[in-house]
């Protein structure tokens, strides 16, 4: 069930909005996604605090529509 | 939904280090859940997997147990540590070994 990365992109920044997002589509079949996020709002929390404030944005599409999307969370630019 | 969450607690009590994963740790039948069987055993940890394909109940429970949607979960000593992307990035930092030391759980492996 392909998701197209604009529409995971849109989510996470609804959800967060100062988010910058990098997505990438790792196997080319909309379905197989990595991305990297970045927002202050991750100052001081923890890697699972982080991911789940994506996980939330996403409203539940992960881990049904959105099979894989392989997370980097950060709170400002490496 | 509290029994299933009564029978999650009692695993995370009994065992150390818990990975809830789809397949068993000598076959995982999915690549993330390969992945985080793959760093378990380069640092030498011994671990219980959690087959939840074969367990309906376990596979929904857990997921709103850890407020994660996604399949593996590792628990170290109670604590939820992350899913398969944490997993590799603590490894590569060097910060989930150091973890575990913190824990107090034996690495075969370590250095």
């Amino acid at each position: 069930m392909p998701m197209p990365a604009e529409e995971i992109v849109a989510l996470i920044k609804l959800g967060i909005p100062d988010a910058v997002v990098e997505i990438e589509d790792m196997a080319g079949d909309g379905d197989h996604y990595a991305a990297t996020v970045v927002s202050a709002a991750f100052a001081g929390k923890s890697k699972i605090q982080q991911h789940q404030m994506v996980y939330g944005a996403l409203g539940g599409r992960m881990g049904g529509v959105l099979h894989a999307l392989k997370l980097t969370t950060m709170a400002q630019k490496a | 939904m509290t029994e299933v969450f009564d029978r999650i607690r009692d695993e995370i009590g009994k065992n150390d280090v818990l990975l809830f994963m789809k397949g068993t740790p000598v076959f995982p039948q999915c690549g993330f859940s390969a992945a985080v069987v793959d760093v378990l055993s380069q640092l030498g940890v011994k671990f219980h997997g959690i087959n939840i394909l074969v367990d309906p109940d376990i596979r929904q429970g857990i997921k709103e147990f850890s407020q994660w949607p996604t399949i593996p979960q590792l628990y170290v000593k109670g604590e939820f540590v992350g899913g398969c992307d944490i997993i590799r990035e603590m490894f590569e930092t060097g910060e989930l070994e150091q973890l575990l030391k913190d824990k107090g759980v034996s690495l075969a492996n370590a250095a």
